[in-house]
């Protein structure tokens, strides 16, 4: 067979490999489409809370409504139609179901599928999960075990409710309201997400992890997750989404609000894997999302990973603001597109401390017609004695029809920071591609390995149990893409 | 019956003949030797029976234990128990050589329906091999071929055919870069895997890797056609004389 045939093989193949494409079938309660304050109201009272949010909210949406889409990334979609979203969707319970016992079969069958067993017994040991679904937590595992540290790993619409004084005191302290056109939106509509507080001094005893999945038509989801970690603490916090198969677009705008205290530490790792859209473009999420970590405390340290093979569209810089002295901020990541993906990532590193150090690895693969670009800031302020930057940008390119852009922007303001930056682009090569095969490799085999080499450096950072799945998925992303 | 049996060869890249009808046989434990100044088309030889894209055979046929090849893959080529030691081995940033070498010998194992080969179990015959052919365990924790010396490299090729064990190894230029010492230790290392199963052809430009892997037969291959087969004593021959006086035959 002609390589070009083989390719056409290949990419027919793969259509339809998005293994996570299936709808649950499960009654909803929902709201209805459009964007108003009565909206954020509807929202605000199902979730049981306090005035003060809800004033908090509507200022957000206040914000928003003043504020432009951002132009500047570089991505191409028609506009939003914000009032053809539903901002509610929440799969039909009496009431919060108080224990796993009380949660839908069907929902945790959904989960199942999604290999996350809910099942405390069943469940990866030493990993908690808190399951959202469209717009509520439907479950959240080992609570009480966690508890027993003074760990609070909860809904944060539960946070709200429970602990109103730390959620008060965080919120919008990272991101404020009107950060940006999405982290505003969010903060007007956001429906659920994951609160995580460790105290000081504590280890957490287990990773802690949240599963994003979109199920509902029409429907955004715009979670918010806030980590606080006190002094001496640490935590390790893992990110997974998915969501069906789907013709038209959806939208996902979260907000994610890190703070580390002195000698804190938090890692937080993501495998973001929303459903990319079919070979020519069609469907797929758009993925607006704003990240952020306050490294407040001296020698804190916030390490951001992140592999995205998913989502239509990226639009996502998970960034620190090294504002303790001696604090360090991190930020691995490995981006795949393929066929009609686009996506727009990077990260920012704000240093305001004296002695702060920040490494960036950046991975980026492009193949189909698929367009990825690194973004990124480094930033020195004055205060920033002695700061240090590292920073390498690699792209890989398969095939000739796709696109890999690097756009850095360096500030320094103190003469005594040092920054630095790499930056390379190559293609998976005829001779390695052929080396592989004459082992006896299949091409898909060959690839996988080349390009999981490519970002070893990034994908050592990850847990192990996740560096696995990883692995696999970009494989899979990238099926297809070379012939 | 032939191990590999390369009948009225012709091959081209893009428009222009390389290969110009070659015939040669190859016999279970029989070792051949190609002989051929630059540009006399032996790495081109290489790659067309291995099957690399962008060569295109237009005339004649490659069988491997009777079936004829062409339609076949280079991947599907080396399952079926070809296999090329490479003159320029491909370095792959990242990737653990063992992971590398597993997934070689698991494909070869997928293919013949048996199960994949145990982890640990595989740690051990590969470090085996590896001290045979003077390979530091060092080395195989480092990236494919990343870094290695230019004898580290050809070492690391023939490790490959050791753990692959195929039925017809090709080995191309496999002299080139090494030191006597290297030279060495890399024949040693093809003459310990030669058993009466496998064909091996040597590819190379100077006799003096076959003063170390003794051949059955030599070739002289000149603008795309063998012009003289003859045993041995033909190697030194052209050492003696040079390739003026074959090139002038053709």
């Amino acid at each position: 067979m002609s390589a070009t045939a083989e390719t056409v093989r290949q990419v027919e193949e793969a259509t339809g490999k998005y293994k996570y494409g299936f709808v649950t079938d499960i009654e909803v309660d929902k709201a209805p489409k459009g964007l108003n304050e009565d909206t954020i109201r509807m929202i605000s009272a199902k979730k049981e809370e306090p005035e003060w949010m809800l004033e908090w909210r509507l200022k957000a949406y206040q914000v928003w409504l003043k504020m432009d889409d951002p132009d500047w990334a570089m991505l191409h979609y028609p506009p939003i139609d914000y009032q053809d979203i539903h901002y509610y969707a929440a799969p039909k319970m009496a009431e919060q179901p108080k224990s796993l016992d009380e949660v839908d079969p069907e929902l945790l069958r959904t989960y199942e599928k999604l290999g996350i067993p809910l099942h405390e017994q069943e469940m990866l040991a030493g990993v908690a999960v808190d399951a959202v679904f469209d717009s509520v937590s439907v479950a959240t595992t080992f609570r009480e075990k966690l508890a027993e540290s003074g760990v609070i790993f909860c809904p944060i619409s539960e946070a709200i409710r429970t602990h109103p004084e730390l959620v008060k005191a965080y919120i919008g302290s990272v991101v404020p309201q009107g950060d940006n056109y999405f982290a505003a939106l969010n903060s007007a509509v956001f429906t659920d997400g994951s609160f995580v507080y460790i105290p000081k001094g504590v280890r957490c005893p287990m990773e802690l992890s949240t599963y994003f999945r979109i199920n509902e038509q029409n429907t955004g989801q715009f979670e918010r997750t806030l980590i606080i970690a006190e002094e001496g603490s640490y935590v390790s916090y893992l990110e997974g989404c998915t969501a069906p198969q789907r013709d038209e677009n959806q939208l996902h705008a979260a907000v994610v609000e890190l703070v580390t205290m002195d000698d804190a530490e938090i890692k937080y790792s993501t495998v973001q894997n929303w459903y990319p859209g079919d070979e020519n473009g069609k469907g797929g999420i758009y993925n607006f999302v704003t990240k952020r970590g306050a490294c407040r405390g001296a020698r804190s340290k916030i390490s951001w990973t992140q592999v995205e093979t998913g989502s239509a569209i990226t639009w996502k810089y998970p960034s620190c603001i090294l504002q303790g002295d001696g604090s360090v901020g991190e930020f691995y990541s490995v981006a795949v597109t393929n066929n009609a993906q686009q996506a727009d990532t990077g990260t920012k590193m704000i240093h305001i401390g004296a002695n702060t150090t920040s490494t960036i690895i950046s991975k980026g693969i492009s193949a189909g017609r698929s367009n990825n670009t690194y973004r990124g800031l480094v930033k020195m302020m004055p205060g920033a004695e002695n700061a240090r930057n590292f920073t390498q940008c690699d792209s890989l390119l398969v095939g000739d029809q796709c696109g890999a852009h690097t756009v850095p922007y360096i500030t320094s303001r103190n003469p005594s920071a040092k920054v630095e930056h790499e930056a390379t682009t190559s293609r998976i090569s005829e001779d390695q591609l052929f080396y592989c095969l004459q082992r006896g490799m299949a091409t898909e085999e060959a690839v996988s390995l080349i390009v999981n080499g490519f970002c070893k450096e990034v994908m050592k950072e990850l847990p192990m149990e996740f560096a696995v799945e990883a692995q696999k998925l970009i494989g899979i992303s990238l099926e297809g893409s070379v012939g | 019956m032939p191990l590999l049996e390369i009948k009225n060869l012709h091959a081209s890249i893009g428009d222009k003949p390389i290969l110009k009808g070659i015939n040669l046989t190859i016999n279970p434990s029989e070792i051949h030797a190609i002989m051929g100044p630059n540009g006399s088309g032996k790495s081109t030889l290489s790659y067309v029976l291995a099957g690399r894209d962008g060569y295109e055979v237009t005339d004649g046929d490659i069988c491997l234990d009777g079936q004829s090849v062409l339609e076949m893959e280079a991947d599907e080529r080396a399952r079926a128990g070809l296999f090329l030691a490479f003159q320029y081995p491909v370095e792959l940033p990242g990737v653990g050589g063992m992971s590398f070498l597993r997934g070689a010998v698991n494909a070869r194992r997928i293919e013949a329906r048996l199960d994949e080969i145990d982890q640990i179990a595989f740690v051990k015959t590969v470090r085996e091999a590896a001290a045979k052919l003077g390979i530091k365990d060092d080395m195989l924790k480092r990236a494919v071929n990343v870094g290695f010396s230019g004898g580290e490299k050809k070492r690391y090729e023939i490790l490959q055919m050791a753990l692959l064990e195929p039925r017809m190894a090709i080995l191309d230029e496999t002299d080139s870069g090494l030191d006597v010492d290297a030279l060495r230790i890399v024949s040693e290392g093809v003459n310990a895997l030669k058993t009466d199963d496998i064909g091996v052809l040597v590819i190379t430009h100077y006799q003096r890797l076959l003063d170390y892997i003794i051949p059955d037969h030599v070739h002289i291959l000149a603008d795309g056609k063998i012009v003289k087969s003859g045993d041995k004593t033909l190697a030194l021959e052209v050492e003696k004389t040079g390739y003026g006086g074959f090139i002038d035959a053709a």
